[in-house]
């Protein structure tokens, strides 16, 4: 099955992020495709580079940074990332500002759309 | 609206300025409008509130956007629904609203919303 996932709530403050990762990760293991992931509301702050947890806590930036490397699409939201301050010079690689038009392409091209957060 | 064109439904569930939610959704729900899928709205709980007429945000130092509602039906976005109990609950009736809609039972809602290709809660 194709699958599109959107978050809406920021990391750490919220279990959201963590919940859309492991949903993603048990999807692709189950050999489902992730046609793309997009953040939107305060779900933006997931891209922030300058994201410096505890050692002993997981990355989640670095966690989405790895799964974009895969080949997974990572989409900002940039009108909701200019607002929150997340620009080109703090997105972490492996993701990309873009419109909202972008996640109207997602859900169109997948089966289901999966929302976590909100 | 094609007959490719797939179901889309954004659900309200928020009040209007407690937090950024229903304002960030009605700016994607006016970027959606423009791709001529089959899209409708359904306001459920507090997010009865976003429809009602004469909201003055000047104190809060929000930027208002009700207003915004009114533009929906230049974007053929007139699947406008509304949770009857919801309403009710707050003492709102169809005529507080600043556009035209649909009550519905929870039931009637929990229908249409089966029928859907996509689901976005805000």
């Amino acid at each position: 099955m194709k699958f599109a996932v959107l978050i809406q709530d920021g990391p750490y403050n919220h279990e959201a992020g963590d919940s859309a990762y492991n949903f993603i990760t048990a999807a692709m293991a189950k050999g489902h495709e992730i046609v793309g992931v997009f953040f939107y509301n305060d779900g933006v702050l997931n891209a922030n580079k300058l994201m410096d947890p505890p050692t002993d806590d997981r990355n989640i930036v670095k966690r989405w940074s790895e799964l974009g490397a895969k080949g997974v699409d990572i989409v900002v939201c940039i009108a909701a990332a200019k607002r929150r301050g997340i620009v080109e010079a703090n997105l972490m690689p492996n993701m990309r500002i873009s419109g909202l038009g972008q996640l109207v392409d997602m859900t169109l091209n997948a089966d289901r759309m999966i929302t976590f957060g909100a | 609206m094609s007959e490719e064109s797939k179901k889309i439904m954004f659900v309200m569930q928020k009040a209007p300025h407690g937090t950024i939610y229903p304002y960030e959704g009605l700016e994607f729900i006016l970027i959606a409008g423009a791709y001529e899928q089959d899209i409708s709205l359904a306001f459920v709980g507090d997010g009865v509130y976003n429809l009602k007429k004469d909201q003055d945000t000047s104190e809060l130092g929000i930027k208002g956007f009700v207003k915004t509602y009114r533009t929906l039906d230049d974007y053929d976005i007139n699947k406008i629904y509304v949770d009857k109990k919801s309403m009710e609950d707050r003492g709102l009736t169809a005529g507080d609203f600043v556009v035209d809609v649909e009550v519905k039972t929870s039931a009637e809602i929990n229908e249409i919303m089966n029928q859907q290709h996509a689901i976005f809660p805000f």
